[in-house]
């Protein structure tokens, strides 16, 4: 379990998180972007190459091939970034992580790291950490940097300040960037985005390490793959005198050929691009004669729990290659944006994720706070049974006696009747013929005992009165009196 | 031609028709009888999804046995409900994998159990219905009968054979409606920003009568749209296509006449 990031999780307060999402006028704003925009564009994408659905199934089958075995390019790669003159580190739990990483800077006497973005270092609470001891992070992907200054997680695996709107990330540069002139005009998105780059060039050229995560391991050349659309991962990997790879264990695949195929699907999935603007391979130090590189290149490698969901019912969703198509295409992600989930990784994803690094006791919420609707499943590039995972997890909360009292004792009363077919026939018709007795006259209520959560928001209809199976029953009875062909519809 | 043996179909009319809608269960019947079936209706309940979703397995397995012991003499099992008939088509065989004595009776059942319409479409070849109603008809796909069992054309293609009746398609129809079942009560705010923006794209058609396939869903829409005082009507899919739109609209008093006119 993640000490720090299970700390600072506040998913247990899912119900309050969501609510205050909802009356959040500058977020449901910001969140229109990404039901607009991630699904439209993906959607073209995916229909300008015939063979997409095949590349899925492609994906689907690498991640399998290299979870199965999982060891053994675990060691292959070990042994190439090796051979490269880089190290490899195993951290067990995130304290190792940041512990092995504490030491690189220090050996360096690092004082600044830039950083890519990487969301193994926002799960392992990697900033505050470093922070606190003494050596400043300063994030360069434009979003990242952005909630950075604002103290604040990434609300999307892929597009961390998507929860803010134009005029709060102005504000922010504004209240932050005191030397520039205040009258300068930053209207347009592209004037932040130079702004930016502008304060982040001085930065990078000073920094003394540079920490990058990776979208992918390639176990046959040992190199970490970063995809980019703004080019910082690459001057965060060059420019500083030691690169540190963070990255999880599942991130492994074969060969350079299964990566293209990973990469096809992933840009199409997540931004809806054929390919991200900027891929970049990193497989060692600078060699004799290179213009440009680190001299130390370090790999951490994180378990985090990951080797023990390996085991089991969880292991599907070590296939997942962070495409964040799953949220940009979830109905309740798109009312209530990623905060809500109270940890690192929102959305389908991070309800099935995120109870296994922090526990179930903690994210109960995530994996039930689902309509079921499926259409995460249908769009992930990877296939994950997203619905039936987080449908596990209900089970696991059920049986471990997590689930609200309130659940519990209303699934025991219902399911006695509804395990006993002829009582719960006599019981609904009743409940049916007093119901619409006392709605009759509207055809619906505004407010019922019990269905609270339902009326608060809308009515609920009337019972037209007697059951369907009862109104059967009689049809047939006096059908096979009169002997005759059965009359259709219900009797007057 | 020799009169072919009529199919034998159990109606598992789910719980929500039962007992709130049954006119939806007469519809259901004549669709099936017209298309040639006969049609029993075995002692029922539920399907188990609440279990099933709250993640008593249980239960659910109970349910199960109890359901599919009480249409195992029927050809085929026929569900107005896509999430229903996803229950029972695809979740079932989930809750036996691996059981010597009930995976190979969950599978058969899987193999015989269908939502009505894809049902009707696909198994009876029935392609077109005999019913009128002068209407502007929006039609809403529901998640799991979209999803698991690939309810799509189907139901357009026999609503477009409804003398009178008008299709005009919402956007996002195949957006969920944010009903999810016991979700609605458990996050009552999400499934309400979620049911307000499909109640928004149903006002855009400029349509007088939305459909959909799932009561469920029916329900979470209509009591939106009402609550707001839009008047657009709300029926299941079956009623209009067997012509069965006497009975009032959902949530709407007998006496009341507002919306489609026949």
């Amino acid at each position: 379990m993640t000490d720090v990031g299970a700390h600072a999780a506040t998913s247990l307060h899912f119900k309050d998180n969501a609510k205050a999402a909802l009356a959040d006028a500058n977020l449901q704003n910001a969140l229109k972007f990404v039901e607009v925009n991630f699904i439209a564009r993906r959607r073209e994408v995916a229909d300008k190459l015939p063979e997409f659905e095949a590349l899925r199934d492609c994906a689907r089958d690498i991640k399998d091939h290299t979870l199965a075995h999982l060891d053994l390019y675990l060691e292959a790669f070990e042994g190439r970034v090796v051979e490269q003159g880089g190290h490899v580190h195993y951290a067990a739990t995130s304290e190792d992580a940041r512990r092995i990483i504490l030491d690189i800077c220090r050996k360096l006497g690092a004082r600044t790291v830039t950083k890519g973005k990487s969301m193994v270092a926002e799960e392992i609470g990697l900033n505050d950490f470093l922070a606190a001891h003494g050596i400043t992070p300063i994030e360069t992907d434009l979003g990242e940097y952005i909630i950075q200054l604002r103290h604040e997680m990434p609300s999307h695996i892929i597009a961390p300040a998507v929860h803010l709107t134009k005029a709060q990330i102005e504000d922010d540069f504004r209240r932050v960037h005191t030397h520039l002139p205040r009258d300068r005009n930053l209207v347009e998105p592209t004037s932040l985005l130079a702004e930016a780059r502008a304060v982040l060039r001085e930065k990078f050229l000073a920094a003394d390490v540079g920490i990058t995560g990776a979208n992918f391991l390639v176990a046959e050349t040992g190199s970490s793959v970063v995809v980019t659309n703004e080019g910082n991962g690459d001057l965060t990997q060059t420019l500083p005198k030691a690169h540190i790879v963070l990255a999880s264990l599942e991130k492994l695949v074969p060969t350079l050929e299964d990566l293209s195929q990973l990469l096809r699907v992933l840009a199409r999935s997540a931004t809806g691009q054929e390919m991200s603007v900027y891929t970049t391979l990193s497989s060692g130090p600078r060699r004799p004669g290179d213009p440009d590189g680190p001299d130390e290149y370090h790999v951490v490698l994180l378990d985090n729990g990951r080797s023990s969901m390996l085991a089991g019912t969880f292991r599907d969703m070590l296939r997942c290659i962070r495409c964040g198509a799953c949220m940009n295409h979830c109905p309740v992600y798109h009312a209530v944006g990623g905060h809500a989930y109270g940890w690192v990784y929102p959305g389908p994803m991070g309800a099935v994720l995120t109870p296994s690094l922090i526990g179930i006791d903690k994210a109960g919420h995530l994996p039930n706070a689902s309509t079921f609707c499926g259409r995460c499943e249908e769009v992930c590039p990877v296939r994950i049974p997203l619905p039936r995972m987080m449908r596990a997890w209900r089970e696991h909360e059920f049986e471990q006696h997590l689930s609200p009292a309130t659940v519990r004792t209303g699934l025991a009363v219902w399911s006695f009747f509804a395990k006993r077919p002829r009582l719960y026939g006599f019981a609904t018709a009743i409940a049916a013929r007093l119901l619409a007795l006392a709605g009759h006259a509207r055809g619906r209520f505004s407010w019922l005992p019990f269905a609270s959560g339902w009326t608060r928001h809308r009515d609920f209809p009337t019972p037209q009165g007697g059951t369907f199976q009862a109104q059967w029953k009689r049809r047939e009875l006096s059908s096979s009196k009169a002997a005759q062909p059965p009359r259709l519809g219900p009797p007057p | 031609m020799a009169e072919p043996m009529a199919r034998r179909v159990g109606l598992f009319a789910t719980c929500l028709i039962d007992m709130i809608r049954p006119s939806v269960g007469f519809a259901a019947a004549k669709l099936l009888e017209d298309a040639g079936c006969t049609v029993e209706v075995p002692p029922q309940s539920c399907c188990g999804q609440p279990a099933f979703n709250s993640g008593d397995h249980t239960t659910t397995r109970d349910i199960a046995r109890q359901v599919i012991a009480a249409f195992a003499s029927c050809d085929y099992v026929v569900v107005p409900s896509g999430s229903c008939a996803g229950m029972l088509k695809t979740h079932y065989q989930e809750l036996f994998r691996g059981d010597p004595n009930w995976q190979p009776r969950a599978d058969a059942f899987a193999e015989k159990t269908y939502e009505l319409v894809s049902f009707l479409v696909d198994v009876c070849g029935v392609s077109r219905v005999a019913a009128r109603l002068d209407a502007t008809a929006t039609y809403h796909d529901s998640c799991s009968g979209l999803r698991e069992l690939g309810v799509r054309d189907q139901p357009r293609r026999l609503l477009a054979t409804v003398e009178g009746l008008r299709i005009t398609e919402m956007r996002d129809s195949n957006v969920c409606c944010g009903f999810g079942g016991t979700f609605c009560v458990k996050y009552p705010e999400i499934s309400n920003a979620i049911v307000r923006k499909k109640a928004a794209a149903i006002k855009s058609t400029g349509a007088n009568l939305l459909l959909a396939g799932d009561l469920g869903c029916l329900m979470n829409m209509a009591g939106k749209l009402q609550r707001d005082g839009v008047g657009i009507e709300v029926r299941h899919v079956a009623e209009v296509l067997a012509g069965m739109t006497d009975a009032p609209a959902i949530g709407v008093p007998a006496r009341a006449t507002a919306g489609a006119k026949r």
